[in-house]
């Protein structure tokens, strides 16, 4: 089985595997005690948390703090009903989780378009009133990283906060520094499921939406987990020393499945982008056919979240694909533990299955 | 830290199970996203869904489970999206309910901190524990249960202190977290009676818990619910021990004459405030804590012990018992109360 869905989740990254055996004991360690008892374990138990808040703060910009919650699902919802704004505008290309969320809250919200390249351009005005801007630092679906510094200025000027959904980007880019709220998950950067963040701004106030014990300063009542919590702080210091590696592993990757694969059309940017993520479409393609041609090969034809549906991705429309043209696309995506030949001979067997297919 | 440290603080989290630790290193493992169609993710799926089929057969619900990051957040997703509104919560509630209760009615507990079943008859959705994470009481969730239906309600039952030592109730939505029966912490779930008792919030867990699931720790919790709850048997014969050692030392227990799980109590040492007990205990190696570990940093007087109008909240420590724990160690921990109350008391 050759693995390139890196987007949809990364292997979990053995240093990070290790870091939580500790907090998986038995009763013969201890490690295992509630981080919130003040007793003695429980105080270990805290000490670890408090470690790898502070390996995860790294990740993300000075000046402000790191609140654990299961995942970025959570962190978005929690941003965006916890600001408590009421008047949501977002980019046409975010996650599920923000443009789901803003519906909710906002069913008149503003959707920011992109251009051709899959980039939030900046010439859209912002509504008047809206209380919180969304744009992604990576896109999910095709990789291109977003001009975010700018948007968050641009929310600013409108007197709106700005949330960043850097789930795709923390660990491989440095974050925006300006934002207000940056959410991100563990097991996207090589961590474990189950565990992810939102970083507020300090200063900034937000509801809670989970409540109960008062843990994470109020804003997320709930026994934190100190072996996740050590797998996520393991994850991220490994990222941050590994950020120039992985991205020039990245590059190299890019650059052998771009050749095996040129006669494909790459859909976004080939320069403002994640090079992990490779998203191709090639006229006349049956993507089902090829899929169940390469079952040794894991990719995807889109976010694991929406692959199930059948529907066009919304993130190719936004680019002006047409449904036809968006249901001949694929995701290939590939990092730290992606073998170079691997890469190679699954590039080398999806064209030569496409070529069977007549295209 | 070595095991000569006694622990009995099994009601604010207890050690991983060695099948639980075993069923969640093999999902590490599994590492796919379960939400993806190629063959690992599928595989991913299957795990998913094995686990959810083990936990539905080890409590024996034949509802829907959803699987959460914890009974906070099971509890927040029964409320939050209920199709009832709440309508009325007993006052000896986790914070995880009271914190979202609002105007909803506040249903009193007698001194033995029970609710009346008669009171709970409210046609809305109605939110009563079944065991009591500070006293270990047992709410007649049966009648309860009766009360709530025959007036039209739905009943939610914050089962995450009974949930793998006693039978789970006939309620309606039930919240339960793995790290409290030999599971891991970071996830939980919420049992639902009927999809159509919550309305959808899209995404994964057919539209009722979006996020990408934590599949180690729903596999880890399935195999500590297999475990069982033969353990329980040795764990009330040790309470009574403890107990008889207790009151022999001056020593109150809470809500003595109420229905108790066997392995959480609070026990009164007169005279002795709470915190000056928890750092005496916690000097000598032995880990107990007053009231729930989530408030405890705080050492606030408990809700509950007010709820049931308590004389003496602030003398009243929390002791809990788990499958590991020992006579030795319930000696030692009575030896130790000994030492303390007799400081305190002057002749």
């Amino acid at each position: 089985m050759i693995y390139l869905d890196y987007q949809a989740t990364a292997p979990l990254a053995p240093e990070s595997r290790e870091a939580m055996l500790p907090w998986l004991g038995g009763p013969e360690t201890m490690g295992f005690a509630n981080p919130h008892s003040p007793h003695r374990p429980g105080r270990a138990a805290a000490a670890a948390v408090e470690v790898a808040r502070e390996q995860v703060a790294a990740l993300l910009p000075p000046g402000g703090r790191v609140i654990f919650t299961s995942g970025a699902t959570e962190a978005i919802n929690l941003a965006m009903a916890g600001s408590g704004a009421r008047h949501f505008a977002v980019s046409a290309i975010e996650h599920a989780a923000v443009l789901d969320t803003a519906r909710v809250l906002d069913p008149a919200m503003q959707v920011i378009p992109a251009d051709g390249e899959g980039l939030v351009h900046l010439d859209t005005a912002i509504t008047q009133a809206t209380g919180l801007v969304a744009v992604m630092q990576v896109n999910n679906e095709i990789g291109t990283v977003q001009p975010v510094e700018e948007w968050a200025e641009r929310a600013h000027a409108a007197g709106a906060l700005f949330l960043c959904d850097a789930v795709q980007g923390a660990g491989k880019l440095a974050p925006p520094g300006n934002a207000d709220m940056i959410a991100v998950s563990a097991h996207k950067l090589y961590g474990p499921k189950g565990i992810g963040a939102l970083w507020l701004r300090d200063g900034l106030e937000i509801a809670p939406l989970i409540h109960g014990g008062g843990q994470e300063q109020g804003l997320r009542s709930g026994t934190l987990s100190p072996a996740l919590c050590s797998g996520f702080g393991a994850a991220a210091a490994l990222a941050k020393a590994r950020m120039e590696a992985d991205a020039a592993l990245a590059e190299d990757l890019w650059r052998r499945a771009r050749a095996i694969l040129s006669r494909w059309t790459l859909n976004g940017s080939a320069t403002r982008r994640w090079h992990g993520n490779l998203n191709l479409r090639l006229e006349g393609l049956d993507v089902a056919r090829l899929m169940s041609d390469l079952r040794d090969i894991a990719f995807s034809a889109g976010s694991a979240c929406a692959s199930g549906s059948g529907r066009p991705s919304h993130v190719l429309r936004a680019l002006g694909l047409s449904d036809k043209e968006a249901k001949t696309s694929i995701r290939l995506g590939f990092g730290r533990y992606t073998a170079p030949g691997d890469l190679e001979d699954a590039c080398a067997r999806i064209d030569a299955a496409a070529a069977a297919q007549g295209v | 830290m070595r095991s000569e440290r006694t622990y009995l603080d099994h009601a604010a989290t207890t050690p991983l199970l060695p099948a639980a630790r075993e069923a969640w290193l093999q999902g590490t493992d599994i590492w796919a996203n379960p939400s993806s169609p190629h063959a690992p993710g599928r595989a991913a799926r299957a795990a998913l869904e094995e686990a959810r089929a083990r936990v539905k057969a080890a409590v024996g619900w034949e509802g829907e489970v959803v699987f959460t990051s914890g009974a906070s957040e099971a509890l927040a997703l029964a409320i939050g999206r209920s199709k009832m509104p709440l309508a009325a919560v007993s006052g000896v509630e986790h914070d995880s309910v009271l914190r979202l209760a609002g105007d909803a009615v506040r249903l009193d507990v007698d001194m033995g901190g029970r609710v009346a079943s008669g009171n709970a008859a409210h046609a809305g959705l109605v939110a009563v524990q079944q065991v009591n994470s500070e006293t270990g009481v047992v709410q007649d969730l049966v009648s309860i249960a009766e009360a709530v239906r025959s007036a039209g309600g739905v009943l939610l039952a914050d089962c995450a202190q009974g949930a793998g030592k006693c039978a789970l109730p006939d309620a309606d939505l039930i919240a339960v977290s793995a790290h409290k029966f030999g599971g891991p912490i970071g996830i939980g779930a919420l049992l639902v009676r009927d999809w159509n008792l919550l309305h959808p919030t899209g995404g994964q867990e057919r539209g009722y818990r979006p996020g990408t699931e934590n599949l180690p720790g729903a596999l880890a919790m399935a195999a500590a619910l297999e475990a069982g709850r033969d353990w329980l048997t040795e764990a009330a014969r040790l309470r009574v021990l403890l107990e008889q050692a207790i009151t022999g030392a001056g020593g109150e227990v809470v809500a003595a004459g109420a229905e108790r799980l066997p392995v959480i109590s609070s026990y009164r040492m007169p005279r002795k405030p709470a915190n000056v007990q928890l750092i005496r205990f916690d000097a000598m190696g032995i880990a107990v804590s007053a009231g729930s570990a989530c408030s405890s940093g705080s050492l606030k007087t408990s809700h509950v012990l007010q709820a049931m109008n308590y004389p003496h909240p602030a003398e009243v420590i929390r002791v809990s018992i788990g499958r590991e724990t020992t006579e030795a160690q319930i000696d030692r921990f009575a030896a130790a109360w000994k030492e303390i109350a007799g400081a305190g008391v002057k002749a």
